[in-house]
């Protein structure tokens, strides 16, 4: 069947339907991880977002259930080059086409998708809609610009949880790497849930603490009530500014002397909290091969992106230290509070897609937890 | 400024002659290491005995020697240059090997010499499997289960504990040679048998059998500061078992999970740390059970090498120039990246496009051989292609191997009606060429696919991963719908897909029955061609300043030609044995040349491993198939800015100048010499009618198409003869025969090959002296002689196989004279604008011609190293319209001392496949010796080519009849040097006669102990074997079988045996010298190039 992509721009490009039937718009982002669509397909932050894989050849190792990063496929919309018919690997459970069509997810496969990258790259991210079978693309253009922005959206409210649970630590799998050291007691980690990544968890599970999930509009009292050592702030979809609330909370949980640990989102949130400024990108850091420089020690991690918006460094206090910062293009990627425990990442320490890296961050966390 | 201000000047040590395991990659990386050192002000003294490479042309390092590669050679150096530092690391396994020894012997200590790049106790955890497994286990790494033995007592007691299949691994031998996969407990004696005697330190790893898993390479990097980047991660579609040099392999990994990816680099990370390699690129090999995802290490090389060669080319990302960055003390993220300038080089490339690479073998060249494929790798070169998808890559790059009709995937040949086997025969055959590794397997899973069979019935007789088979099925399916349809009734929407499948217009021609033409017509007129994507390092994130382009059928074309007047430069291809190394440095010094004179230089090529596929080297690159198709679509894209563009066919070899005319057809311009006069050369009456013409003599000849007209011929001409077919290369099925018997049977075998096909026929002259001239020729009839070479061989050896020393040493000046006449009225009778090599006999006074090739030869670096003068340079600036005047050449050029050049052989690799010479061309590289007379040059060739030349000793001397009298004054001047003889009886006999002392020894099958066995026992250092004349007889060649397996030089010919003799008499009374060719050309008269 064929299908359409087109750009709010007015161009289109035309394909074979890659996944279900059907219309879905989003923001048209690109991701350059070579591995983990699996990962990348479910990963909350990109709800509201139709991604663009660069990778030519998706799909080859097929779907497992154990490379989930939550329960479903969160993409708006999925645009490839070159779908795989077959799934080959001994883990594998259904085909990445079958898995697009039971979840819905509209598809569409067989575009010049680096033409489209590159547009991106140099128009900057802009709306789009996928459809399939015979349609007008002019008036799927139009459709297109109908299509919500991103900016002052709040897509947080559609993935986080919708009510405090206690995460259920599931074994270890031989591919996940161990821990570089375990707790000396035992650690419990408050979490505020903006969409977060299993990994993140999984991480925590590692390292040996237990934690209580929290949805993103509980009250920072609720989360203190739990007693936690320390607060986490996960990653999550959309434009930081638009969660007053969210930011309301991390202003209130920075007034106590717990350890407070952000991702990605999270980042942006505590940076907003602690007085900084965040802004869009023009396309945004999405992949597994972004060098991060710790700016300390000035070591040079490979990392895993996903994220559209950024903090300004003109705008970061005087009491909060940028840590971390990208070598592509000098944004900030990870900040620490002079006299507080607290600090965050705009990268993703958890991977899943992409390398490890950056795990010594957990560790760091636990370090904090551990001090008090 | 580098990092470390304690290292000023460093010796780079190359690779030495191309042969199998080690080919040019070495100078890709080389050349790139020394630019690199060189532009952070260090003085750079380099060390290889190659001439034919791009780094030892003199204004790469400040001081290079082209010298024998070994620990006597470069202490020399070592102590006459004091470098601060040695980089060991961009010359594959021999300058490793190399490094090693100089530190066991002490001269890296003595003269406060440090290594850069990697530290001898990291090279011997990586080399040293048992250090190697231990260290492996240390981190956590899984290692197949393996033993170490020195015996062959010892082997059969671990074979034992390990079951079969066992793989055999010789410690510190080149490319896996003396290793192999066996399956039972015979095989098991004999390979064990011969790794224990091939390994130089006499040991042989044992190790379980990982047959059948995926394989993986991650080709990563790490700085002082212990960052780490993987570069590339390579899949091989050929599972464990095969040699990664022998595998097809893809990049990036395809069949990987996120999970399983990262662990693999987890654990490189672990490994690069474990073994040390604190800067510079190291390869990792893994294998992974496809069943339950087990992964082990299987090795590491702490250095760049072959597979980083071909993941610098796949990704843009140059890692021999940044790996020698870092020996200086640069972090990653202080070098750029060179490509999107803006982001530095601490990253990891990530690529939206496929890259394939194939294997090309030469079995054609050993008729013998075993064409299995196993641990030891055997291909000669390789080719590489780009493309959005898998298909399209993979296809892409077969048709760059060039193959003709043998390489077509679709449509083979039915060989129930070509060889008569019976259906079931046919399968059996099928089968079995499908489960036991081989040079054809591909085309294999080809012929079952067609025939029917499913992705799963080759998964379980290959063990291909299925993604990989399903994609070769739908490759199937596609060409099927197309012969379905056929070309008429061909929808757009279906053509559109069978092309962005990568399915070439003359693969679609023969899959719908028609002309190539006709396809390419009905594409064109829908105005559907290639569109030339960019590789960036980034997929596209960032903008790239390098137009390093590959073609695919998508919509969005990058190229952006400019209105620039450019010029085209066809490459080579793939290396194979008769176009190699050579013809990419012409191609490269084309581009430097034409550059300079101010055009926007393009190169055209498809081998990873060469200096021409360097984004370096040229303006915009194209990685792409050699084909009418694709080098058509280029130049046409880039005529679209509107700026003159001309090509570039002479520099290729072959590979280009099947091109040529259709390219002049297709209205493009060829520069230099018209590819007409080219023609005129390989036509053998036109060339007669030519030579006849000017007065000048050649060979008496003739032409037949059977062996009724064969017969004729010789009946006029005499015997012996030389034939062959029109139109080869290398001496490709060529033969010298010396009865009427021998030339029917050559005669059936040829037209049952080719029918219809003309066999060219020549007096052959026995016992004639050879001799290569390349000569420059501009367009106003201007011809400088670059030199004439003379063969030390006799005449009958291929000139690519037979030593050679410039200036002629035993020809007589009127002689050279009239070779020099001769050149010159040739050269302006074809009209020869740019380069022509010229091949010459001298028999009984006269002057033969017996060959020329308007065009570049395989001689010209050699010759250019020896000058000084960079001949293919100078050609191509005639070849735009300057003049030889004007470039201030005008006399012929010379030389100061004496540059011998001499081949080396694969044999080694091949076991069953006879060592002797003979005028098919069998060599894979080639070594220069330079000294000031001819016998140390000579000597220090035979060094280079790892001929151990004995001082003194026993020679062994069995010759046939013919050559007997001359064997006279060779076997008294080995006495004189203080040799024993011995001999077989007819040779003894005849020495004893003439007042000569010779022990007699058993021919093999005379009794025992036989000659092998003294050769085996050491009490034979030098043999002296010339075929008995008409025929090779086994016992001949079971002789040179085992001297070369035992490392003692065999020599068979008279001529080599005379210059033999001249070196061990240079080498016992004179003291090895090294000189720099920079001293060698200062006293030659300087000249403009």
């Amino acid at each position: 069947m064929k299908a359409i992509l087109a750009l709010e721009n007015g161009t289109w490009y035309e394909g074979e339907a890659a996944g279900a039937p059907g219309e879905a718009g989003g923001e048209v982002v690109f991701n350059t991880s070579m591995t983990g669509y699996q990962e990348v397909l479910t990963d909350p932050s990109y709800k509201g977002q139709i991604v663009t894989m660069t990778c030519p050849e998706i799909g080859n190792y097929g779907i497992a259930e154990d490379d989930r990063e939550s329960r479903a496929p969160q993409v708006a919309g999925f645009v490839i080059r070159d779908q795989s018919p077959v799934a080959s690997n001994w883990r594998s459970e259904e085909t990445l086409r079958d898995y697009l069509v039971r979840s819905g997810v509209v598809a569409i496969s067989d575009i010049d998708t680096r033409a489209l990258t590159r547009v991106l790259r140099s128009t900057g991210v802009m709306r789009g809609i996928i459809a399939t079978g015979e349609v007008d693309p002019r008036a799927l253009v139009d459709k297109a610009r109908n299509v919500a922005p991103m900016e002052g959206a709040d897509l947080v409210l559609d993935v986080t949880c919708d009510a405090p649970f206690d995460w259920q630590p599931v074994p270890q799998d031989e591919f996940t790497p161990s821990a570089q050291r375990q707790p000396t007691r035992a650690l419990r980690i408050a979490a505020y849930d903006y969409g977060m990544k299993w990994n993140i968890l999984r991480r925590f599970t590692a390292y040996g603490c237990d934690v209580r999930v929290f949805p993103a509009t509980a009250p920072a009292s609720d989360l203190l009530a739990s007693k936690p050592d320390g607060v986490f702030l996960s990653n999550g979809p959309g434009d930081p500014a638009a969660l007053g609330y969210a930011i309301h909370n991390a202003r209130e949980l920075m007034k106590e002397d717990v350890p407070i640990f952000g991702i990605c989102l999270g980042h942006q949130i505590l940076s907003l909290a602690m007085g900084a400024e965040t802004y869009k990108l023009k396309f945004g850091h999405r992949g597994a091969n972004h060098p991060v420089k710790e700016l300390e020690t000035g070591r040079v991690e490979i990392t895993s992106q996903n994220h559209g918006f950024a903090v300004n460094a003109e705008t970061v206090p005087d009491d909060v230290k940028i840590t971390h910062l990208n070598l592509y293009d000098g944004t900030v990627e990870g900040l620490r509070h002079a006299t507080k425990p607290v600090f965050c990442v705009q990268y993703h320490p958890e991977a899943a897609p992409g390398p490890h890296d950056a795990d010594y961050l957990f560790r760091q966390f636990l370090d904090e937890m551990e001090k008090r | 400024m580098p990092k470390r201000t304690d290292i000023k000047r460093v010796l780079v040590i190359g690779s030495g002659p191309i042969v199998i395991g080690q080919a040019c990659e070495f100078d890709y990386s080389g050349t790139q290491a020394c630019k690199a050192l060189k532009a952070e002000g260090l003085e750079v003294v380099l060390v290889n005995s190659n001439p034919a490479t791009i780094m030892t042309d003199p204004e790469i390092a400040d001081r290079t020697y082209v010298e024998p590669l070994t620990p006597e050679v470069l202490a020399a150096i070592i102590e006459r240059e004091r470098p601060d530092a040695v980089l060991p690391t961009v010359g594959g396994q021999t300058a490793l090997n190399l490094a090693v020894a100089l530190a066991e012997r002490g001269t890296l200590a003595k003269y406060n010499v440090q290594l850069i790049g990697a530290s001898v106790d990291a090279i011997m955890v990586a080399e040293d499997r048992l250090k190697f497994r231990d260290a492996m286990r240390e981190i956590g790494a899984d290692v197949p289960e393996s033993r170490y033995v020195r015996s062959l007592a010892e082997a059969l007691e671990a074979a034992d504990a390990l079951g079969f299949p066992i793989i055999i691994r010789p410690s510190f031998t080149l490319g896996g040679v003396g290793g192999g996969i066996a399956y039972n407990i015979e095989e098991f004696r004999e390979i064990a048998g011969r790794g224990l005697d091939m390994s130089p330190v006499h040991e042989v790893l044992l190790e379980e059998s990982v047959i059948g898993w995926k394989e993986f390479e991650l080709e990563v990097m790490r700085d002082c500061a212990d960052n780490f980047v993987v570069i590339c991660s390579i899949e091989n579609v050929d599972p464990m078992g095969v040699h990664t040099g022998d595998s097809i392999t893809v990049a990036p990994a395809l069949t990987l999970t996120d999970k399983e990816y990262q662990r693999m680099r987890d654990l490189a990370r672990r490994i690069i740390r474990r073994v040390g390699v604190e800067t510079g690129g190291s390869n990792i090999q893994f294998a992974i059970n496809p069943d339950d995802g087990r992964i082990i290490v299987i090795e590491m090389n702490p250095r760049v090498s072959r597979s980083s060669a071909l993941a610098s080319k796949a990704t843009g990302f140059p890692i021999a120039k940044i790996a020698a960055k870092l020996a200086l003390g640069y972090h990653l993220d202080e070098i750029p990246n060179d490509i999107t300038r803006l982001t530095p080089a601490s990253f990891e490339p990530t690529i939206d496009y496929v890259v394939v690479k194939v294997p090309r073998w030469a079995f054609e060249k050993f008729p013998r051989a075993d064409r299995t494929l196993t641990t030891q790798m055997k291909s000669v070169g390789e080719v590489m292609a780009i493309g959005r998808t898998f298909k399209e890559a993979f296809m892409k790059a077969f048709r760059s191997l060039e193959l003709g009709a043998a390489g077509l995937l679709f449509g083979q040949e039915d060989r129930r009606v070509d060889e008569g086997l019976t259906a079931e025969e046919e399968e059996g055959a099928l089968q079995r060429e499908l489960s036991v590794p081989n040079d054809r397997r591909m085309w294999a899973v080809f012929r079952a696919l067609e025939r029917g069979w499913t992705p799963e019935e080759l998964h379980e007789l290959t063990k291909i991963d299925r993604w990989f088979l399903v994609q070769f099925s739908q490759l199937v399916e596609l060409q099927r719908s197309a012969a379905l349809v056929g070309l008429r009734g061909m929808s757009t929407d279906l053509l559109r897909t069978l092309k962005r499948a990568g399915i070439s217009d003359r693969e679609l021609a023969g899959v719908l029955g028609c002309d190539e033409a006709a396809v390419r017509n009905a594409r064109l007129e829908t105005g559907m061609v290639a569109a030339y994507k960019r590789i960036d390092t980034c997929a596209a994130e960032f903008e790239s300043f390098t137009p390093y382009l590959y073609g695919t059928f998508e919509r969005e074309c990058e190229a952006d030609p400019s209105t620039r007047p450019k010029v085209v430069i066809l490459g080579s291809g793939p290396n194979r044995i008769g176009q190699g190394l050579e013809f990419d440095y012409c191609c490269c010094h084309a581009a430097f040349a034409l550059r300079e004179e101010g055009f926007e230089t393009v190169m055209i090529n498809c081998n990873p491993e060469t200096v021409s596929t360097d984004y370096d080297t040229v303006d915009r690159l194209y990685f792409e198939p050699l084909t009418f198709e694709d080098v058509s679509g280029i130049i046409a894209r880039e005529q679209q800015a509107g700026g003159d563009v001309s090509c570039v066919v002479q520099y290729g070899g072959q590979t280009p100048l099947k091109l040529a005319l259709s390219l002049q057809q297709a209205g493009i311009r060829i520069l230099g010499t018209s590819p007409d006069s080219i023609d005129l050369a390989e036509d053998r009456e036109r060339f007669a009618q030519l030579l006849w013409d000017l007065g000048i003599p050649q060979a008496p000849s003739g032409v037949a198409t059977t062996p009724d007209d064969a017969r004729e011929v010789a009946a006029t001409i005499g015997f012996p003869l030389v034939v062959r077919p029109s139109y080869v290369l290398g001496g490709r099925a060529m033969a010298i025969v010396y009865d009427l018997a021998a030339l029917d049977r050559y005669m059936v075998q040829a037209v049952a090959a080719s029918p219809g096909r003309p066999i060219l026929i020549d007096k052959f002259l026995e016992d004639a002296v050879e001799l290569d001239v390349d000569a420059v020729a501009d367009a106003t009839g201007a011809v400088v002689i670059g030199g004439i070479m003379e063969h030390i061989e006799e005449a009958g050896i291929h000139s690519g196989d037979s030593s050679c020393v410039v200036p002629p040493h035993k020809i007589i000046d009127r002689h050279v004279a009239l070779i020099r006449d001769y050149t010159r009225r040739i050269a302006r009778a074809l009209k020869v604008v740019g380069l022509m090599n010229a091949q010459f006999a001298i028999k009984d006074d006269t002057i033969y011609v017996l060959e020329v090739n308007p065009r570049a030869s395989r001689t010209v670096p050699y010759l250019s190293k020896a000058t000084g003068v960079p001949l293919a340079k100078v050609a191509a600036r005639l070849m735009i319209g300057r003049t030889l005047a004007h470039l201030g050449l005008t006399e012929d050029l010379e030389v100061a001392g004496f540059f011998v050049k001499t081949p080396v052989f694969p044999f080694v690799r091949f076991p069953g496949v006879d060592t002797i010479l003979g005028p098919e061309m069998k060599s894979t590289g080639e070594v220069m010796g330079a000294a000031s007379t001819f016998g140390a040059a000579f000597a220090k060739a035979q060094l280079g080519a790892g001929v151990k030349l004995p001082a003194t000793g026993t020679a062994f001397i069995s010759v046939n009849n013919h050559d007997k009298p001359a064997v006279l004054q060779i076997a008294r001047d080995l006495g004189e040097v203080g040799f024993t003889l011995v001999a077989t009886r007819g040779t003894a006999n005849y020495l004893r006669a003439h007042g000569l002392e010779a022990d007699i020894v058993f021919k093999v099958n005379e009794g025992r102990p036989h000659v092998g066995d003294e050769i085996l026992n050491n009490r034979i250092q030098l043999v002296i074997n010339t075929p008995l004349g008409r025929e090779s007889f086994f016992d001949d060649r079971t002789v040179r079988r085992i001297a070369m397996m035992h490392g003692v030089p065999c020599i068979t010919t008279l001529t080599g045996a005379a210059a033999t003799v001249n070196a061990i008499r240079s080498l016992n009374t004179e003291a090895l010298t090294v000189r720099s060719l920079q001293e060698y050309h200062a006293e030659t008269a300087p000249r403009k190039a």
